[in-house]
This record gives structure tokens, sequence and C-alpha cells, in this order.
């Protein structure tokens, strides 16, 4: 904290508002197991100093990271103000937030040793189901300091913790290859998400034993938590974003309050969860978080803003300015998808010809913006009169957001998390465009 | 100023950082250890439409230690240089937990200490020249592609960066090496009613200010077929003889094949070993696949990998005969192959881990008027806008489609998806042009290093049988 001082008070000398941003992580550890040895163990020290100020009105930004090279930030942000955005915004004053769960000291009590350990006994789970697979698996864990300090009174910091496991395994059979794999993380330790993990794993490879054939056509499709955030997620995340609304871009610019979406389907961004990997008391600018609506039974109700574009939209941040490693943008914290009122084995019983979709590859390259989504299904099966049949190859899968969620077959009853940032349950879709090799 | 930085910027060799090192590196009784300091600063001008949104410097510094004991790897990345002797010593006993009855013995490609200083030789290196000059070249490509019909936004990203590297092993080997990097991706939005479409460019350099000069017509023409996107049909998913121009032809070399001669996928995974064994046929006569970091002034080119390995040419497949793959120091010992100078880390904070350089198809013989010949319905493709494999899937995706029928050229798509197993899409080229390009743009991800400088290449190649994603 000492050094942000420092650089505050040397940025105010030639600018009229300044902030300093600081991350430290001191130790993350991850252990990597490749091919099912321990392969690598790592230490990652790093921390980084960023600065904003406005000057003649324009904004300025440096970042620097390491041991040193802070005393060039206040050269390197006046340099950069002569050519920046005008500022829209003041730099908030706060200095009390509300507490939100986000560190566990338990975190730094694991052992290197113990995580070798978690390492192996996810391996021997998965192997026990299939000896010959190969599995990468990492187990991570660290903790970070966050501080925040600006010409405006405003000031801020906080400890958060983390920790991660996650699982890729590969099972070749001449150029036959498949993939499976998973992952958790949360702010704490949980060591029953061992089994929850292995068992999904082992859920993949227990349907994947058999192939199946599926033909050009449009098909309905269970999207399952992986395959709603590997297929489904980026063009929506783009849509909510106030860059994309400000600058006319996002689809939903002029829908707020207007039904789009299925009336089943509402939409949260929540950075106040406990425990979750993406929240945070205060925004990357010093803006408190929330619990945010972004759809309410179908309706959309909100978009993500951060301070300059929330200036420049006329409306407030909703505290969603976040930095990776670089300027403050508009993004997610977790999202949170509703759970709806069908299990997914009576969804797969509706079926009589269908597809479920695990992981897509490539569904980020189209036009996202849009809405478009499509791909290829890494991991997917083939359902037939209500019943799993076998995993499909080489078929390709594309759609649009708005069309595929306007109106669904059904929601999940049973939602879970993916990646630590979005919490869904099973989406039922109908319609969605299959292309397949040989037709 | 560090004490880090204070040791770089020593002219010449600098006596106390090797001093530094070899003392941090004695007695750990480790097989292998290596220290990489770095030192870098970049540049980073982003436009979203009229407005220049985000402009801003970095500098960034730090080291890592890696060390090697039966097999197993310790890594340890730091950003203060104080206590370089613990570091080893904790990297040291990171390698030790592992189990030693599983772990092999000393295992690397053996090479010879190399001790040598590499500096760019540029005729207008981007990180000299001024923010006001970048901003008023950017400043005319936007304004370009903003008055253009129906755009309706632009995306600009510019970055340039200079990273000065110290390597030094406890074999002896003691490199500096100083790298400059370009990149710049220019984007055209057009939007009439709800229909949104986008085209874009990307250009790169080894820090060489002209590759990014004198692109007013390309930034015009992204514009317009922006435009021209807008009303396009969507191509009617299904298997289609396709065309692929130099640009997504060079990804498709990449992604499809490039990762899987990465030979971290291959070297513990014996069933892998037997679909990529050497003098397996992948594909005709005619197929050349090549990666080569000495080709000059490339993005992927380099003279030593960050384990201090001198790199050179890689034929991976010749005549449609699989011939080499990619390899760190380690790959190769355990595989029995020579190391190639592949292993590359995207700065001090990731170990160095098995990348591509340059990779490029070899030009063969066709014209584009002999591919388009004899196709009676086909596709066109041009243009990345990305792609990715799960080594046997590929998936890339044209920014620029057209029809083919009958021989010729007909109406404009909407951008399109192709996938394909890559051993069939492989045998399933029947023919390579004649008209060589290498393509800057871009950059690739893997492992979580991204973006890594690399640039692929290809002249127009024709696939049959390929699955093209639509509606």
């Amino acid at each position: 904290m000492e050094h942000l001082t420092e650089v505050l008070r040397s940025a105010q000398k030639v600018a009229e508002q300044a902030e300093v941003f600081s991350v430290s992580s001191p130790d993350s550890i991850g252990i990597q197991f490749e091919a099912n040895e321990l392969k690598q163990v790592q230490t990652k020290e790093s921390s980084s100093t960023a600065l904003r100020i406005f000057k003649e009105g324009r904004i300025g930004f440096a970042t620097a990271s390491g041991g040193g090279g802070w005393e060039a930030l206040v050269d390197m942000a006046v340099e950069t103000s002569q050519f920046g955005s005008p500022a829209s915004f003041q730099f908030p004053s706060s200095r009390d937030y509300s507490e939100v769960r986000i560190f566990d000291p338990k975190v730094e009590e694991i052992a290197m040793e113990r995580m070798v350990e978690i390492g192996k006994e996810l391996i021997a789970k998965i192997r026990g189901h299939t000896p010959d697979i190969l599995c990468d698996v990492q187990v991570t864990k660290g903790t970070s300091s966050i501080s925040l300090i600006n010409s405006q009174g405003g000031e801020g910091r906080y400890n958060s913790s983390f920790f991660g496991l996650s699982l890729e395994g590969i099972l070749v059979r001449d150029t036959d290859m498949l993939f499976v794999g998973d992952s958790e993380s949360s702010c704490r330790p949980d060591f029953s998400g061992i089994d929850d993990l292995a068992d999904r794993v082992i859920w993949q490879l227990e349907m994947a034993k058999k192939k199946a054939a599926v033909s050009t056509k449009l098909l309905p499709v269970i999207f399952t938590p992986n395959g709603v955030a590997s297929a489904l997620l980026s063009p929506l995340v783009l849509a909510f974003n106030g860059k994309s609304v400000l600058e006319g871009a996002s689809p939903l610019k002029d829908k707020l309050g207007e039904q789009v979406f299925d009336k089943k389907l509402s939409l949260w961004d929540d950075a106040t969860i406990a425990y979750g990997v993406g929240s945070y008391p205060f925004d990357d600018e010093g803006v408190s978080s929330q619990r945010l609506p972004l759809v309410t039974n179908g309706v959309v109700m909100n978009f993500l803003y951060d301070l300059q574009t929330a200036a420049l939209a006329g409306t407030q941040s909703t505290g969603n300015g976040q930095r990776a490693g670089g300027f403050p943008r508009p993004d997610i914290s977790s999202l949170i998808l509703s759970r709806g009122d069908v299990s997914f084995q009576a969804m797969v019983e509706d079926m009589k010809e269908g597809l479920i979709v695990e992981q897509v590859m490539g569904a980020d390259q189209g036009n996202i913006l849009g809405g478009d989504f499509g791909g290829n299904v890494l991991l997917g099966f083939k359902v037939e009169n209500g019943e799993i049949v076998g995993r499909v190859k080489d078929t390709m899968i594309a759609g649009n957001v708005y069309q595929v969620l306007k109106e669904l077959l059904g929601i999940g009853q049973e939602a879970r998390w993916v990646g630590g940032i979005l919490q869904t349950p099973p989406l039922y879709c109908s319609g969605i465009s299959v292309a397949t090799k040989g037709n | 100023m560090t004490a880090l930085v204070a040791f770089i910027r020593g002219k010449g060799y600098n006596k106390s950082m090797r001093d530094l090192i070899s003392d941090a590196l004695k007695g750990h009784g480790a097989d292998y250890i290596e220290i990489h300091f770095e030192e870098s600063q970049s540049t980073s001008i982003a436009y979203r439409g009229e407005r220049l949104e985000e402009i801003s410097r970095a500098r960034n510094s730090g080291g890592n230690v890696r060390a090697l004991v039966r097999g197993s790897w310790g890594f340890v990345s730091f950003n203060r240089l104080d206590g370089l002797r613990d570091k080893v010593a904790l990297a040291v006993k990171e390698a030790r937990l592992a189990p030693t009855e599983s772990g092999g013995p000393f295992k690397l490609f053996p090479m010879e200490p190399v001790v040598d200083k590499v500096v760019p030789q540029l005729k207008q290196d981007a990180t000299a020249i001024s923010l006001a000059t970048k901003k008023e070249l950017l400043d005319n490509y936007n304004n370009i592609m903003l008055s253009s019909p129906n755009i309706q936004s632009s995306r600009i990203n510019y970055r340039d960066g200079r990273k000065q590297r110290t390597f030094a092993n406890s074999e002896g080997s003691y490199i500096e090496q100083a790298k400059t990097d370009l990149n710049l991706r220019l984007t055209a939005i057009a939007r009439e009613d709800n229909e949104v479409q986008q085209a874009g460019l990307s250009m790169g350099s080894t820090g060489e200010f002209s590759a990014v000069e004198g692109l007013h017509e390309q930034a015009r023409e992204i514009a317009s077929r922006a435009a021209a996107l807008l009303p396009a049909p969507q191509v009617k998913g299904g298997e289609y003889t396709v065309i692929l121009d130099p640009v997504l032809a060079g990804v498709f070399a990449h992604e499809a094949f490039g990762h899987l001669s990465e030979s971290d996928f291959v070297y513990q995974n014996e069933n892998l070993q037997q679909v990529m064994v050497l003098g397996k046929r992948f594909g005709g006569k005619h197929l050349n696949i090549i990666d080569d970091p000495t080709i000059p002034n490339l993005r992927g080119s380099y003279k030593y990998d960050d384990e201090g390995m001198p790199t050179r040419e890689n034929y991976l497949i010749r005549e449609g005969i699989l011939e080499g793959r990619l390899h760190s120091r380690e790959t190769a010992a355990k595989m029995g192959e020579r190391a190639t100078g592949n292993a590359r880390a995207i700065n001090y904070r990731f170990p160095p881990i098995v990348r591509m350089s340059n990779t490029f198809i070899a030009p063969g013989s066709a014209s584009f008027e002999e591919m388009l010949g004899d196709i009676e319905e086909g596709v066109y493709v041009k243009d990345w806008y990305g792609g990715t494999t799960s080594l046997e899937m590929f998936t890339f995706s044209a920014g620029e489609a057209y029809m083919i029928r009958r021989g010729k050229l007909a109406e404009l798509l909407r951008p399109v998806v192709l996938t394909g197993n890559v051993f069939t899409t492989l045998q399933n080229i029947d023919a390579i042009g004649n008209d060589l390009e290498m393509n800057q743009g871009g950059g690739c991800g893997k492992g979580g290093q991204s973006p890594l400088p690399v640039s692929n290449g290809s002249p127009h190649i024709r696939i049959r049988h390929c699955v093209v994603g639509g509606r």
C-alpha cells in the first residue's frame, strides 16, 4: 500500500485526478500431472500496479509489473494522456464496502504434498473406470491481495483465495481420439469436488463407449452445463456488455424491458456469491458489487457497465469494471441461469432423435456479435427414442442464440457451476442445424 | 531502478549478471537448472468505433528458475531478483516431489553450451516511433472504414513491444536475446436492421513499422466486404469440395497439422505415437509442410529457443511422408529424436513448451484457375477468423466465402466454419497452388500461453469432401 500512496501523490502533482490499483499474488502453486504422472510443480509470484490519470481532461494509463518500475508509471501515463479518451466520469470516493466472503485461510494451509495426493486420487478414480486413459491434471491454489486508492478519497483493499482442480483425459484408438474432462474452482478447497469431478468424467466415458451416426438435418439438442458454456455463452456475454450496447452493436441495444428470450429463462450477474471465484466486494474501479438481473422471465433488464462506459451511456456503473492486466472494461463476474422444472432424464426420454452437446470446439469463431454459434461437437451424444446410444463424431452444429433461446423445450432442474463463473442447468433446445460427413 | 533492470541494461555481456547466476546455480544436486530474466515494454492502442478507447504503456520485469530432478520439473517465477539462490532451492525442492520410482533418469537432448548475444536489426523500429505518428496512421484507417456505406462501427487493435531476455543454464549456456514484435488488427462492423456482419484484417512484423503503413486500400476493402455480407446467404451445411486461399490454408497447416507435430502431445502417448509414426504417408506426393524459425524477418523467427537450443528448418511432411516433428530437449530425448529448437515460453511467468514458429505448406504447381476448373459445386473460402484443434479434429472459420458453381466463382456467402478429421483431410488435398504467401497476423495460444508470435503460410489448396457448417 505504501508505494500506491507514493505513486498517487506524484501523479496528483501533474494530473487533475488519479487512481492507483494493484494486484499481488505472493505464491500461486500449481501441480501438473501429464499422462498420469506428476510432471511439474510450480510456484509463481506476481505483482502489478496500474495508474490511471485525468490530465487536461483526458485519460492516461500505464502499468508496471515486477519488483519495481512503478517510478516510471507517472511519465508513461502522462505520455498516453495526450491521446487518451476524454474522461467522462469521476473516480468514486467510496471507502466502505459490504463484505463478500472470498477468502478462506484453509487454502494457505494445504501443503504441496497434499495437492500431489489429490491429483493422484483423481487419476486413480478415472483409471479405475478406463485403465488405458491418459490424464493431464492440474491442482492449483493461491491468494491475491487487491488494493485501490484514488485522488477523490476512494480507498479499498481485500484478499481472495483460490483453489482449482481440472482434468483432461485422452483415449486414442487407431486414429480415433476421445477427449473427456471437467474442472472445479472455488475460493475455498472443497474436497468433495474431487468425487463430483471424477463422476462427471466417468459419465462422459461411459456415454462415449459406443459410437453413433447422425445425419445432416435440424435436430433438438440438450446443451449440458458444459455445453451451454462452450456453445451459447460468448454471444450473450458480448451482447450484455455495455460497450456493445453503447456503440449500437449489441442486438439487445434497444430491447431493455422487452421479451427477447423464453419466459422460463432468467439470468443474473452476481459478484456477491460467497466463495465464487468471480466475486468481489468492489470492482476494479472501486464500485460496490451487486446482484444484477440481466434477464427476468425472458425480459431484458440490465446491461453490464464500468465507469467510463456508463458515463457515456448516461447511466451508472453496475460494478462490473474489470481489468485483465490492462484497462478496466465491463465484464461478467459470475453468471447464474435460473433452474427450470425438467429433469435431465425427462429431456432425454422426450427425444425421438437428437443430440446431447457437452463440448463444442470453435464455437466462438463465427459472427458471435450477431448471436451466431457453431462448431465441431468435440464431445456429444446421440439420442434415439429416449435413450443415449453413443458418441457422435465429425459433426458440426450451428445456430443463433436469439432464435434458439426464444423458445426452449425445457430448462433443467439441476444446475451446476462450470469453470467457476457460470452456474447453469441443462437447456433443451429445438431446431439446431446439424451437419455431418457422408450426407 | 531495480537491480534486474540495472543488470540487464549494462553493455555487452554483463559479468555481474553471469556471476550472480553461476553462484545461484551451484550445489543444489539437481540434474539440470536454468534461469530466465526478462525485461519488456509495450504500447497498446485500441479503437472502438470513432473513439480511441484505450492507449496504454506497460513495463514488465521478472524471471524464473526451472529445475529438473529425475525427469520431474520444478518451476518458480518471480518479480524480484533478491534471494535468487533460495528460488533455485525451491524449484529443486518442487522437482523432488515426484516419487523417485516413477521418475526416469536425467534425460535431455544433449547440446553444446552456447554463449551469444542477439540484437534485432530493424530499419524502422516500431517501438521507437512516436505515439503521435502511430495515432495519426490508425486514425486514417479508422476514418476510411467508418466513412464507408453501412459501416456502423470498427475495431482497431495495435500493439508493439520489445523484450530483452537473458538465459543461463547449469551446462554453461549464457544467451542474451532481444526481440521486437508488432501486431495490428482492423475490423469493420456493418449493420442493417438486426443484421450485424464484420470483416477484418490482421498484419504483423518483427517490429518493422512499415508493415502496418500503407494499408488504406485494404481498410476500404474490408469495410465494403463487411457491408456486402449483410444480404449474403448462409451456406447450406454439408460436404463440399473447397478451395482455401493462402491465408486460410496457412491456418490449416498451423492448426490442423502443426499442433499434431508438437511432440509434447505425442511423447507420453504410445497410441498417438503409432498414429504419428515417422515414415507414414499422410498425403499425396505434392504435400510438403515445413516449420522454420530461421527464415529472416517473420514473426515466428528466432535464433535460440527458450532452452537455449539453436534453431533449424524442420520438414514435418516431405512428399506426403511424415518426416519430423517439433521438439523440446526433453521430448526429443524421450523419443530418441533430435531437438529442433521449438521450446518457447510467452514470458517469464511460464515454462517453455513445444511451439511452432513459421509453419507453411510449400508451393506446388497448380494455378487457381486450374483448381476451380472442374468443380461442379464447391466453396471458395478466404481469410481466417479463428481456428482451433483437438489433435484429430480441427475447426477453423473463414472470414470470406463464395459458392463455386460449374468452375466459376458465384455468390458471396456468410462466413463459414470448416471442420474435419486432419488425417482424412490431408489425404483429401488434391491440388496445391504455386502462389505461397506468408501471413503475419494473429498469434498462437496453447496451455494458457497466448498470443505467441508465429506466422503461417501456404499457396491456394483444394480439399475434396470437406464438412462446411451453416444453416
